[in-house]
């Protein structure tokens, strides 16, 4: 064997790529090695693209082009990645994936186009797979970054005949698909091949708009890992291992991590993708209009604060309502003062809080409150029977009763954190306004619940003050 | 080509396929906590699909390619810059006590 060239030079990079991938991937499954195992497979990409770089053939003027357009589209997402707020972070992550989703659909029209004359069956149905689904994650991340950014509206978005018009197009994908992969490269398939790309765009934006707001983390799950496969499927059209690797590794992490959120809100993902949000959307926001007429206590900081300030056990629920109102220094400074009165604190904190698993543990970590001081649902559910106050911080969904009791009801099943069981329960709620889900929350009618209006931020320095003079 | 199923293809789907069981196991048992953090850090290592579009730009040979290719290396970077800088910016928050918060008990 002679000395190495740079073709083997350059897999050799895509091997310690994947390793980077592999051993990242591993770190940022543990709180204390996360940072790190992201920064390593980072390096992991860097190793890749330099090697790309050299690739053999490449010329010099498209080199430059190349090394442009990283240029640029680094610095415009660098910048927002940089500037957006910690409670966007989903939408951030949705945009990012479609525009991971629009890549793979590019690629794989181009390779048609470009250089399908003698293309072999494998790499047709290679270019057709990755076309079909990198559309798909593309626009239908668009569509949930619409949702989540309040672009689009949260609600369910349903029409007549939708089903029947999805189902046409999905038929049409199909058969344009199969055409193309049995007759290969004649003179009309890059006709058909694009018009297969627009129905695809299509589908894409069409399957997601019907989704409601609360289902978006799941759907980003299932694009994400989408996005991933085709990676993968780009792959066996370049004949790249890299890809492949990479790609199968999110595809599967990303299907499982899919599996563990839909688990976690007890929706299952074909129920999230076809399923009953968008039928029941109507009879929840009819139940909303028929709730106004039901009672409610209102109280004051001043109440509320000497409840607090003379309670032996308080639980905290913090929802995507204390984020909007950017309160998690102002929580945790009552809670603080709370803990020197000798108040026993915990922070609840369900699966899904905020907007996507793990995002309110994200947003406290910003504010500083320990990590030992956020509990799961299934470690704290026990306790609230024996809490004097649950202070329910703008959450509305995650602790709905009827997600137990109302079997009518679009989140039936999904397990919600036991205020209810509380001796007291305080919400801090800016208006009677409905959840993300767009439901009527019988918790804020029981006896036991009084409700704090008002900026959430504003209620909890009132709160803190209340608590110093009680 | 001889056959649709050339060794290369085959190789090709056995990376797949144990990178596929890998995945699985290497997240297996990730608290709920790092759910969103990890979403974002794979969303971020799909952004590999760079290099497919700068296979694309590199080899282009007619201007509409080298365009397609432009655009798809932009959309590829802003991924995996995008997706490793916000990853990166959620997990620098997790740390397990800070110095100025006082002493809560487990």
């Amino acid at each position: 064997m002679s000395d190495f060239n740079r073709t083997d030079l350059i897999e050799i990079s895509y091997l310690v790529a994947a390793i980077c991938f592999i051993f990242g991937l591993k770190m940022l499954g543990n709180p204390t090695t996360a940072r790190r195992g992201n920064q390593l497979a980072a390096v992991g990409m860097g190793v890749a693209t330099i090697a790309t770089l050299f690739t053999v053939g490449f010329k010099t003027t498209n080199i430059i082009l190349i090394l442009v357009a990283i240029a640029i589209g680094a610095a415009i997402s660098w910048y927002a990645a940089k500037a957006v707020a910690m409670t966007a972070m989903p939408q951030m992550v949705a945009i990012f994936n479609g525009m991971g989703g629009a890549t793979v659909a590019l690629v794989s029209v181009a390779q048609f186009t470009g250089h399908g004359e003698f293309m072999p069956r494998g790499d047709v149905i290679s270019v057709v797979l990755g076309t079909i689904i990198g559309s798909i994650s593309f626009t239908g991340s668009i569509i949930a970054f619409l949702k989540l950014q309040e672009l689009l509206s949260g609600r369910a978005i349903v029409y007549g005949g939708q089903q029947i018009v999805n189902a046409v197009l999905g038929i049409a994908i199909i058969v344009l698909a199969g055409i193309l992969i049995v007759q290969l490269h004649t003179d009309t398939s890059n006709a058909l091949l694009l018009v297969m790309f627009a129905l695809a765009l299509a589908i894409g934006a069409l399957v997601v708009l019907p989704i409601g707001g609360a289902d978006m983390p799941v759907v980003i799950a299932i694009l994400n890992s989408l996005t991933g496969l085709a990676a993968a499927i780009t792959g066996f059209e370049l004949d790249n291992q890299a890809l492949i690797v990479a790609g199968a590794l999110v595809g599967a992490s990303g299907s499982f991590l899919t599996l563990l959120m839909a688990r976690a809100m007890n929706r299952s993902v074909t129920n999230v993708l076809f399923g009953a949000f968008g039928s029941s959307a109507a009879a929840g926001a009819g139940a909303a209009g028929a709730g106004e007429a039901k009672p409610i206590r209102e109280t004051t900081a001043d109440d509320v604060g000497i409840l607090l300030a003379y309670a032996q056990k308080v639980i905290i629920v913090p929802g995507y309502g204390l984020a909007v109102a950017q309160a998690q220094h102002a929580v945790r400074e009552l809670a603080d003062t709370l803990k020197e009165r000798g108040v026993d604190v915990k922070y609840a904190i369900h699966p899904v809080a905020g907007r996507m698993p793990g995002h309110m543990n994200v947003l406290l970590a910003e504010a500083n409150v320990p990590y030992d001081d956020l509990f799961e649902m299934d470690d704290i559910n026990n306790e609230f029977a024996q809490t004097d106050v649950a202070l329910v911080i703008g959450a509305n969904d995650v602790v709905n009763p009827a997600a137990r009791n109302d079997t009518t009801s679009p989140i039936y099943g999904m397990p919600i954190l036991n205020v209810d069981q509380a001796r007291n329960v305080v919400v801090l709620k800016r208006s009677m306004r409905a959840g993300f889900a767009g439901i009527e929350n019988d918790l804020f009618h029981e006896p036991q619940t009084s409700m704090l209006f008002g900026d959430a931020k504003d209620s909890l320095v009132k709160l803190k003050a209340a608590v110093d003079a009680a | 080509m001889d056959g649709a199923l050339s060794q290369e293809f085959m190789l090709g789907v056995y990376v797949f396929l144990l990178a596929i069981f890998l995945g699985v196991e290497l997240i297996g048992k990730v608290p709920a906590t790092l759910h969103t953090p990890l979403m974002s850090g794979t969303n971020a290592i799909h952004g590999i699909v760079m290099l497919g579009a700068m296979l694309v730009l590199g080899f282009a040979d007619e201007w509409w390619l080298q365009v397609v290719g432009f655009v798809a290396v932009i959309l590829g970077a802003a991924n995996v810059f995008g997706g490793f800088v916000v990853t990166d910016r959620m997990l620098e928050m997790f740390k397990r006590r800070p110095s100025a918060g006082g002493g809560s008990k487990r």
